[in-house]
């Protein structure tokens, strides 16, 4: 949309939750389009008008790295017939050829005779001209606007207060709901008494919820957060625990330690016969890994302001999935998609969690029962850390034969995933689907089992348990072979004639083994460690590679200190905002260690242990090391993104940096539950 | 009926006094910048100034801030020109956002000279309280931000006398470290 003081709305798909993505699809519509980037102001489209007018806006997904890789050719086309058409209109106002006219920063000048006419002049005209054929696009070596550092649209008003989050929404008539859904997973609601609570100050109503996808619960409506919230935690309830009130993620572990003897289920990879190898051969490595649940920790405590009436339905909510939402809502009341009007918002962290829409379901059963009123559900910290869709937790035993020149000659992988809901197998897989490394022999198989506990995508999706056992147990066959870790990958890598990307692989290598000095003499008690990876997914081709080094501390006593990261990145062709990749990178550094140094959500009672900050600590200021980024050409094709092609080799890299100085190899997470101590 | 100043404007309001601060400036009066992130004094994004000093609202009764000046991050500059604000955005700190009205709040109050030390609860040394916690790494472009700045240790237009009466326009990143604790790294046990 161009004004005609030539100011250029772009309507952006995607959600923001400080990736950046507002500006980074801006800019790929603005290359096109030759306007001036100072007029650019970007805004979410309307979700409403994507029903009506049959996807008119083709994805309103924001998740797995896909805004650029899936959402430049189209945005890129959008602009280019938006400049072809405003050059229309110039040409038939001036009665002279298209050919004849260039465009720069939005003024189209007519060679010949040097007349100048803005965009905003003739914005009106073109809007009404259709063009014969649709404008080719440019490629990546002519972008003048893309590849460039640009500042984010998003942050002036995130210094001021005036940034609407999903939490922030005002609706007039609004009340505020406090939840309490069932503490065990998949319980039901037994019973509550409402009468002790419905004469405490501003009590509405209390309300239950339940439903297809609804954890049931009770909600305590009133006229402000905090009357609702005081009163639920009036209020008696008592649940059904259901069948699962007794388990523990201990005891998941236990089952899954077990699984790891019997024969995967399904097998993914099988050359040769390597389990004869490992029978017969005089070396053998063998480690079992483990990790825990994980929740997203969004900053914003998950939260939905819902209006529903018979007519037409409102939701005001900060979503990786609005479409999804949407259909989920006009499911539970019945109102046609048409008629619902789902108001995206700023969304304080989303990290995949975002995109499971079980707060906009639960809103709307809630708001389906206030006849009309709108009413903004804001759920506790406690509440937001106890009702995740969590990061599987993951066991895995490794076995290797090591031939006489220290190289793996027979490799077996078994990985038990307990995982549900997204996207079943394929989350197991991922990264362990096709060896890198060279391997006459190999099997891999796996077992996939369920507990009651919700699981979903957190960043990086499968990669994060996965790239933390390989990673690992590459560095242990080094060590068990005597070599030098990077030295060791690097054979490994030149040795698989079949792995088309080996070359791609060893240069993001050595970019960051140069630049973080690898194998310099360091002050005792400081080691290194290094992994790399390339988020190679089953159903999809585009890679990102991604090296890290960690140079990490650990004091007698067995106290860590990370000190430095040093992270190389392949960026294909171009990055459309080096900017915004950066931060990236660097949030997935801090989201890395967190996990690495303290995080686990562990299960006891049927129910999830840690609930705030105390028990389920983020990284503190004085713990983010330094963290150098290199972007390195390495491919000649577009990358997969860079929203979460990072965060899974944080993990190996520093405990394989722990190894270095302890002798200690960690082969579960997270750090706080090892002694490190070392003599 | 409890009165209050916010941002230098009056309200006489009818709310519990044991409500938290936090609840009264979002949901009655209406200032949404400052956030709700976890009720328990922990994470910081609900830091506002009282009197000028930084105070977590999450865990502040409206009634100890009756009769007081507070300030929320949209009364802390006329046009967001603090110099914190200024170096937020010219470092392109933010990354979700969700939590930076409160980190802005705590650099602001770093930058008064009186009292220049944050309260007890504040100070770093307590584990539990010792400075916000992070899903990003936006704090330390924030100081790296404020290292860019002429005169080292200052952010802009403040001198080094610290009994400067411009002392409100200059944020001393050490002070701000401290409140970070970042100024001696510890080791994480």
């Amino acid at each position: 949309m161009i004004a005609p003081d030539d100011t250029v709305t772009i309507r952006v798909g995607q959600s923001e939750m400080g990736q950046g993505v507002i500006t980074s699809c801006a800019k790929m519509v603005a290359e096109e389009l030759e306007c001036d980037w100072s007029k650019v102001r970007a805004e979410y489209v309307s979700v409403n008008r994507h029903f009506r007018e049959n996807k008119v806006y083709k994805r309103l997904t924001t998740t797995s790295s896909s805004s650029v890789r899936l959402g430049r050719p189209y945005l890129q086309q959008a602009g280019a017939s938006a400049r072809e058409r405003l050059m229309a209109a110039a040409a038939q106002t001036w009665g002279v050829p298209r050919s004849e006219l260039t465009v720069k920063d939005g003024v189209i000048t007519h060679t010949p005779t040097r007349r100048t006419l803005r965009y905003g002049q003739v914005a009106q005209k073109a809007a009404a001209i259709k063009l014969p054929a649709e404008p080719k696009i440019k490629t990546p070596d002519q972008y003048t606007l893309l590849k460039k550092p640009t500042k984010l649209l998003d942050v002036p008003p995130k210094v001021d207060g005036s940034a609407t989050y999903g939490i922030d929404v005002r609706v007039p008539g609004m009340l505020y709901a406090a939840v309490k859904a069932s503490p065990v997973f998949k319980g039901k609601l037994k019973s509550y008494n409402a009468d002790a609570v419905k004469n405490r100050p501003g009590v509405h109503s209390v309300v239950e919820f339940s439903g297809d996808e609804i954890e049931a619960g009770v909600a305590v409506v009133a006229d402000s957060y905090w009357h609702a919230r005081t009163a639920l935690d009036a209020l008696p309830i008592e649940w059904d625990e259901g069948m699962h009130g007794n388990d523990t993620s201990e005891g998941f572990f236990k089952s899954s330690r077990a699984a790891l003897d019997e024969p995967g289920a399904k097998v993914v990879t099988k050359k040769g016969d390597p389990e004869a190898l490992l029978e017969n051969a005089p070396q053998v490595v063998e480690a079992i890994y483990e990790v825990p649940y994980l929740d997203h920790v969004v900053m914003e405590p998950f939260n939905c302001t819902a209006q529903v009436t018979p007519e037409r339905v409102d939701l005001w909510v900060g979503s990786q999935e609005p479409e999804g939402a949407t259909i989920d809502a006009s499911k539970i009341t019945g109102v046609p998609v048409k008629n619902i009007y789902l108001h995206n918002c700023f969304l304080g962290g989303g990290f995949g969690r975002r995109g499971n829409q079980d707060d906009v379901r639960q809103a709307v059963a809630i708001a389906k029962q206030l006849e009309g009123r709108p009413v903004k559900v804001i759920w506790s910290r406690e509440e937001t850390t106890r009702h995740g869709y969590y990061r599987p937790m993951r066991v895995s035993r490794f076995r290797a034969a090591l031939g006489p020149d220290g190289m793996p000659a027979a490799w077996t992988t078994r990985v038990v995933g307990l995982d549900e809901n997204y996207p079943g197998d394929e989350q197991v897989l991922r990264g362990l689907h096709k060896l890198p490394y060279f391997v006459p022999n190999q099997l891999f198989d796996y077992h996939l089992r369920k507990t009651h506990v919700p699981t979903g995508p957190w960043t990086s999706v499968g990669r994060s348990q996965n790239e933390f056992f390989l990673e690992t147990f590459v560095d242990e066959l080094a060590h068990a072979a005597g070599q030098d870790p990077y030295h060791y990958r690097r054979a490994l890598l030149e040795a698989n004639a079949e792995f088309p990307f080996a070359k791609s692989w060893t240069q993001v290598l050595g970019a960051v083994v140069e630049k973080s000095g690898w194998g310099k003499q360091l002050p005792a008690g400081t080691g290194m460690g290094i992994a790399i990876g390339d988020s190679r997914r089953l159903t999809r081709t585009e890679i990102t590679i991604c090296a890290v080094v960690a140079t990490v501390a650990v004091s007698k006593k067995g106290e860590v200190r990370v000190e430095r990261l040093d992270v190389a990145v392949d960026t294909g062709p171009f990055l459309v905002n080096p900017l915004a990749a950066e931060r990236q990178v660097e949030m997935q550094v801090a989201m890395g260690l967190a996990a690495v140094l303290r995080q686990e959500i562990t299960i006891e009672k049927g129910r999830v242990v840690q609930g705030n900050f105390d028990t389920y600590p983020l990284l503190r200021p004085s713990e983010i090391p330094e963290i150098n980024v290199y972007f390195v050409r390495a491919t000649d094709d577009p990358i997969a993104g860079i929203g979460e092609e990072v965060v899974g080799w944080v993990a190996p890299a520093v405990c394989n940096a722990i190894f270095a100085v302890t002798g200690k190899r960690i082969r579960s997470l997270p750090l706080k539950r090892h002694d490190l101590s070392w003599v | 009926m409890l009165s209050l100043r916010v941002n230098g404007k009056a309200y006489n309001l009818d709310v519990e006094p044991e409500t938290p601060l936090l609840w009264v400036i979002r949901d009655t009066i209406g200032l949404t910048g400052t956030k709700f992130g976890c009720g328990m004094a922990l994470c910081g994004a609900c830091t506002v100034h009282l009197n000028g000093k930084p105070v977590r609202s999450c865990v502040t009764r409206v009634s100890q801030a009756a009769g007081q000046e507070i300030t929320t991050i949209e009364g802390l500059s006329a046009d967001a020109q603090h110099p914190a604000q200024i170096a937020w955005r010219e470092g392109d700190v933010p990354e979700c956002g969700y939590c930076q009205s409160g980190q802005i709040m705590a650099a602001a109050a770093c930058s008064r000279r009186i009292p220049t030390r944050p309260t007890p609860i504040f100070n770093g040394k307590s584990p539990t309280f010792a400075a916000a916690v992070r899903i990003c790494v936006s704090v330390r472009r924030s100081t790296a931000q404020l290292n860019l700045q002429p005169n080292g240790d200052e952010l802009t237009g403040g001198s080094d006398d610290s009994h400067s009466r411009n002392e409100s326009q200059g944020i001393r990143s050490n002070d701000l470290r401290r409140w970070w604790g970042i100024s001696a790294r510890p080791l994480i046990s």
